[in-house]
């Protein structure tokens, strides 16, 4: 570890601090519907597609209708995004003439862009065409990012009403995130990232003879314009299969930083928007608060152990003071590669500029950690705000129980409805985890896939239900996981880990809309306070993470120790 | 309060030997699924069993540790369903007693509503409506309200206090309640209730538990840990998959002790020993509750509504100070009212000479009675002077003029002088002072006293004025201290009163309430309330007559006097056996302790899994994996006592946090960020902490016994 390394941090996470406040406020108005600089230009175009759609803006709807729009909405677009993916080879803009997508790979494909996982079992650059990488891809790369914040607009409303029986529009919520907040920072990064190098074109490839003579054909396409939405989408899905670790999606150290700063900003700014609507910003600081410091604490985890490196190659004489850098860019180095892993696992991005699966044990085994957390740090945009509630909402149980009153969330009483409905979210998680790893590591047709043997191995499967129910993306390299199995089974995680974790968490907003918001008093605990998000944070390891230690102490743990004893598999 | 509330010792041999055989009992899985933490436990516990019977019959495996690990497992079980029985029967003996006296009850029914003529049956039969006759030494058979007669009535086999009561027709002290027994004189009683849901048939299902339905609060608890028992189940189940990844079989056995030790049994256990416990803590402090819902709701209260009289203030008003016109001294004054106020024997007169004998110093003069001494203030002034024994250069008395509420005015002649108090304008009549020559400084002192709230009284003598005394009540003491601690709860207090807005507000502001109701009327209590409600507010009020009744239904939490009227009691939630109007205080601590014991043992709970990870899972991979031990931290002997001292130490902790769980952990009125940061050290740390050594210990001693 270095100052320097630890300043480009400091440097990344204040840019991103300062950020929150105006987006935060600027997204509050714009989901409000309130006027601002882009309604002249996009006013027309929204009443245009509600016109189109027969939506009537200023209907309200409640938590079931909420939830049936926005699940209608997912399984078209999943439907749409299948039919392009398995008819690819009959569709325009084919240049290096693809063929059609597998049923299974489809199938796994348009789950993952359509829960904001972005899992790619397929390589981009030689399997997708240029018109299933736009017209598809990158149109859930918007969607499934405004769905994420619809479904936590309706969480936001819940606790900024009393009494009330509707959470908003989804159409209308679905529409805003879009028009005002995702596409217009979309041109603004996709413009940077050309000016930064990034390539933006409609040409197939080309082909160059290389020093020694050979013909290497290059891949190109739009990929500037896919990185910007990747990033604030918290998507991930990379254009090429190395993803951001490859110099065409992420050419320098400035890029590097502009991505991850992107990938934090809408995601974190939301909530600060959160404790704008509620009318208690300090509640949305708090979150914040609580976010930054596990997030951060678990960057620092993974630049130290990275940077400490691993003892069994320093005997064999590499260079120890550059710490492990297998599977890392030079252009980032340690830092930056720390900060990249923590932020894309802490949110749920999963894009990668250094390979996850040749970190040391614990730099491996923390962005395991933070996507189990629960991904809510800050987590997707959207998906990180409302389950980030979900864990206030159990922390305030518990809180509200040692002071001895029924507890209470912003004024709302947390109720054995609420309980019902949050224990059920955080129960899906770990079931998914680890019920599909506990069965892929006794089926050897699965164990098959594995790239490595001994506990790492382990780690392999484990990272990808991981990485799949927390809608996250990223992988432990290593594991071929483009067969039926884990095509199917990974599509399945991730179609829990969104919906079978958003249902209950909108019918938890349902509840809580209904409830009348009592006025706070001293006998009521503060949830803005540094006390509170100490008790958040520990709710979150305890409650969130302490149910996967037997499942890590058999993969990344006993790596560690045994990389320190120098034992090898 | 008439009773200090003790709590049974917890090593009583009376309740313990029962409580033994009762926690076998209710090892019943039908009664036990009530419970999903402890019934997990139990079918687990169960299933190791069958594995121990089947390595002792075939000689296989390790039936020792097998066979220690069941024990415990059932140990567990065992120490949650004694829990539980110990927490009831400390209510038992005194259900035991009422049952007592319910059971032989014979009621002598009136054939007539006017004759006395009666009929006797089983109190058990007695209907609504019956009317009954209950002469001195019997007891009374049912619920009811007198409709003829006074008696005085022991109700201490109720409320545990000897003194006597009266119970009269109408008004506010016609309830009587079945069980409690007459003394003198006789009455006739109407009957309210069905036998079977008499007052005694509730407190008595009430203490032993027999009614106890799940409060919300402890449903929502129960969801919780009821998730995290399915959290583990899919974490310890999914384990055997990952373990066979590397080669490593786990028996059912370990399984079975790792979900145990990581299900949240602590307070799975203690849970509803807790709830008993609550119930059982308000019965000591003479409360009866309907239900246990109204005990944890007065945890949450917002707000407090509060009778003036009686509860804030002393009931009557009380002389405070002597405000003489210029000219005059106070002792004058002081001497003038004292001697005016002979003849008076309300409290406000004995006040008055309180206060002049007191505060201001003056003797009680010695005085000689008049001779035709007939009014009926003569006694007064006898009192006075010590028993009527005039003494030489006694103040020779010509005339005393007793307080009679149609003059409002009291006083004595002698020696040619005419001293008169009472209110103002009687006394301005009586000086024949008319309303324009009354001095400015009179009429100030007046003004001033009736602004703050209270009432003047005006002294003359003969047609001068000597001043103004100021009554008013007076608040009592601590009450404000008690006030300011329920503000630091997060609770207001709301003032009732029958007072005009002024003087409610001078006591208001005097007794340090956030609020008042100044002439309120019954309807006006119920708007209040109706009122806060809306605003999400949780309303305690206390009250004892029938016109309390619909604001005391309406209540969230309704405390009921038990000298109060038969439809105040039906109509609250709470019945307070002292009738102690302050006693709202303690049931709302009562309530918040309740929460919070369940809040911290669960805390407490959840934070002991970090210890238990650290020593079962090194022992279970160590032969696979030997760079695993780094994980044994604690140092344990060998895997297979690690994980029988962690469901050693998991089994113990139960036993060890009973007295815990049945006494509550204290409730400090300092605000919910102290409280919390409180608990949080003792409960959250130490139970992070505390496993460690507890775990280290017992791997100790079992390795030192060669248990494994």
């Amino acid at each position: 570890m270095s100052i320097i390394g630890w300043l480009q941090i400091g440097l990344l996470f204040l840019a991103v601090f300062l950020a929150i406040k105006p987006l935060g406020l600027y997204m509050a108005r714009g989901f409000a519907g309130e006027r601002n600089f882009l309604s002249p230009v996009l006013g027309p175009v929204e009443r245009g597609l509600y016109l189109a759609a027969g939506v009537d803006a200023k209907k309200e709807q409640g938590w079931l209708a909420y939830t049936l729009s926005m699940l209608a909405f997912s399984a078209a677009g999943f439907a749409l995004l299948y039919a392009i993916l398995r008819f690819q080879g009959s569709l325009p803009v084919n240049p290096q003439g693809f063929a059609d997508v597998p049923a299974d790979l489809a199938f796994n494909t348009a789950v993952s862009f359509l829960t904001n996982t972005n899992w790619q079992s397929y390589g981009g650059e030689t399997t997708m065409s240029h018109f299933s990488q736009m017209a598809g891809l990158t149109v859930q790369n918007f969607v499934s990012a405004a769905t994420g914040i619809a479904i936590a607009l309706a969480v936001t409303r819940a606790f900024a009403r009393s009494g009330a029986a509707t959470l908003g529009n989804f159409w209308v919520d679905l529409t805003r995130a879009t028009l005002y907040v995702l596409l217009p920072l979309a041109v603004v990064v996709a413009l940077a990232f050309v000016a930064m190098g990034m390539p933006q074109t409609f040409n197939g490839s080309v082909s160059a003879t290389t020093l020694e003579g050979v013909q290497q054909t290059i891949a190109l396409g739009p990929v500037a314009s896919q990185e910007a939405i990747k990033q604030l989408g918290t998507n991930g899905g990379g254009f090429f299969n190395a993803n951001a670790a490859h110099p065409f999606e992420n050419p320098s150290a400035l890029s590097n930083y502009l991505s991850i700063f992107a990938m934090l900003s809408i995601t974190s700014a939301l909530v600060y928007t959160f404790g704008q609507m509620v009318g208690d910003r300090r509640q949305g600081w708090a979150f914040i608060a609580a976010m930054a410091t596990l997030l951060i604490a678990g960057i620092g985890v993974i630049y130290w152990a990275e940077s400490y490196g691993n003892p069994i190659l320093h005997g064999l004489g590499l260079e120890a003071s550059l710490g492990n850098m297998e599977g890392k860019e030079v252009r980032f180095g340690q830092a930056m590669s720390a900060a990249y892993a923590g932020v894309t696992t802490g949110i749920s991005t999963g894009a990668v500029n250094g390979m996850h699966g040749s970190f040391t044990g614990i730099g491996g085994l923390v962005p395991m950690l933070l996507i189990q957390l629960g991904e809510v740090l800050p987590g997707g945009v959207g998906s990180g705000l409302y389950g980030m509630v979900v864990f206030a909402i159990l922390a305030v149980f518990v809180a509200g129980l040692m002071v001895g009153r029924t507890p209470e969330l912003l004024g709302k009483k947390i109720e054995g409805r609420e309980m019902k409905y949050a224990m059920l979210a955080i129960l899906i998680l770990p079931a998914s985890i680890l019920g599909f790893t506990a069965i892929s590591a006794v089926m050897p047709s699965a164990v098959a896939s594995i790239g490595t043997a001994g506990p790492h191995g382990l780690s392999e499967i484990l990272y990808a239900y991981t990485s799949a129910t927390g809608n996250n993306g990223s992988a432990f390299g290593g594991l071929s996981a483009n067969t039926p199995w884990y095509n199917t089974t990974l599509g399945f995680a991730m179609l829990l880990g969104r919906f079978a974790y958003a249902i209950p968490v909108l019918a938890i907003a349902g509840s809580i809309a209904a409830k009348t918001r009592v006025p706070a008093s001293t006998g009521t605990f503060p949830t803005h306070t540094p006390l509170f998000v100490g008790l958040l944070i520990g709710i979150i390891l305890i409650l969130g993470g302490l149910q996967y230690f037997p499942a890590l102490a058999l993969g990344p743990i006993v790596e560690q120790f045994a990389m320190l004893s120098g034992q090898t598999f | 309060m008439s009773s200090k509330p003790v709590a049974p010792s917890l090593l009583d041999p009376a309740i313990l030997l029962p409580a033994f055989k009762a926690a076998f009992i209710k090892l019943d899985p039908r009664q036990l699924i009530r419970n999903p933490v402890i019934f997990v436990t139990e079918v687990v516990a169960a299933m190791v069993t069958v594995f121990f019977i089947r390595d002792l019959a075939t000689g296989t495996g390790s039936p020792l540790f097998t066979g220690q690990i069941a024990a415990w497992l059932w140990f567990t079980v065992l120490f949650a369903t004694f829990a539980e029985a110990v927490a009831e029967g400390r209510g038992k003996a005194q259900a035991d007693s009422l049952r007592r006296t319910k059971s032989e009850l014979m009621a002598r029914k009136l054939v007539s509503a006017e004759g006395r003529e009666t009929q006797t049956i089983a109190a058990t039969s007695l209907k609504v409506g019956d009317l009954v006759l209950v002469e001195a030494g019997e007891l009374i058979p049912g619920d009811g309200d007198v409709v003829e007669g006074v008696a005085s009535v022991n109700e201490s086999a109720i409320t545990g206090e000897s003194a006597p009561v009266i119970r009269e027709s109408g008004g506010d002290r016609s309830a009587v309640t079945g069980g409690t027994q007459v003394l003198s004189d006789w009455i006739k009683v109407r009957i309210g209730t069905a036998p079977g849901d008499t007052f005694v048939d509730r407190m008595i299902a009430l203490i032993e538990g027999a009614q106890r339905q799940k409060t919300p609060n402890e449903i929502a608890l129960s969801i919780l840990l009821s998730g995290l028992t399915l959290v583990f189940l899919v974490a310890v189940v999914t384990l055997w998959g990952l373990a066979g990844y590397s080669g490593t079989v786990l028996s059912v056995t370990v399984l079975s002790a790792l979900l145990v030790t990581l299900i949240p049994t602590t307070i799975g256990g203690l849970l509803s020993a807790i709830g008993i416990a609550g119930m059982d803590r308000l019965v000591r402090f003479n409360v009866i509750a309907t239900s246990g819902r109204a005990v944890e709701a007065a945890g949450d209260v917002d707000t407090l509504l509060l009778d003036k009289t009686g509860t804030i203030t002393f009931g009557n008003r009380m002389a405070a100070n002597f405000m003489p016109v210029p000219g005059v001294t106070d002792a004058e004054l002081a001497d003038a009212a004292l001697l005016a106020s002979l003849a008076d024997e309300t409290p406000e007169g004995r006040s008055i000479a309180a206060l002049a004998t007191g505060e201001f110093g003056r003797q009680t003069p010695a005085v000689s009675l008049p001779v035709s001494g007939k009014q009926s203030g003569r006694e007064v002034v006898a009192l006075a002077v010590g028993g009527g024994s005039v003494q030489s250069g006694a103040l020779a008395i010509d005339a005393v003029v007793p307080f009679a509420a149609e003059t409002r005015l009291s006083g004595v002649d002698f020696a040619g002088r005419r001293l008169r108090k009472g209110a103002v304008d009687s006394i301005l009549k009586f000086a024949g002072v008319r309303d324009e020559n009354v001095p400015a400084e009179f009429r100030r002192a007046v003004d001033q006293v009736a602004r703050t709230g209270g009432t003047p009284l005006a002294v003359a003598d003969g047609n001068r004025l000597l001043g103004v005394i100021h009554l008013k009540d007076v608040v009592k003491p601590g009450i404000k201290e008690r006030f300011a601690a329920l503000r630091a709860m997060g609770i207001r207090t709301v003032m009732v009163t029958g007072d005009n807005p002024v003087t409610a507000a001078a006591i208001a502001s005097e007794a340090g309430v956030d609020d008042f109701l100044a002439e309120a009327t019954p309807e006006d209590k119920l708007g209040y309330i109706r009122k806060e409600q809306q605003g999400g507010r949780l309303i305690a009020m206390c009250g004892d007559g029938t016109n309390d009744a619909p604001a005391l239904a309406q209540a969230d939490v309704g405390v009921a006097m038990q000298t109060g009227t038969q439809a105040a009691r039906e109509a609250a939630n709470m019945v307070d056996l002292d009738s102690s109007p302050t006693k709202l205080i303690e049931i709302v601590e009562i309530g918040k302790q309740l929460l919070m014991t369940r809040g911290s043992l669960t805390t407490f709970s959840i934070a002991n899994d970090v210890a238990k990870y650290f020593a079962i899972i090194p022992a279970l991979f160590i032969t696979t994996y030997p760079a695993l031990a780094a994980l044994n931290i604690m140092g344990l002997t060998s895997p297979q006592s690690a994980i029988l001292s962690a469901v050693i130490f998991n089994a113990l902790i139960i036993v060890a946090l009973i007295p815990l769980a049945l006494k509550g952990v204290k409730y400090r009125p300092v605000g919910a960020a102290a409280l919390l940061r409180r608990n949080l050290l003792v409960y959250g740390l130490g139970g992070l902490i505390l496993p460690f050594a507890g775990i280290k210990l017992v791997d100790v001693v079992v390795s030192a016994l060669n248990l494994v």
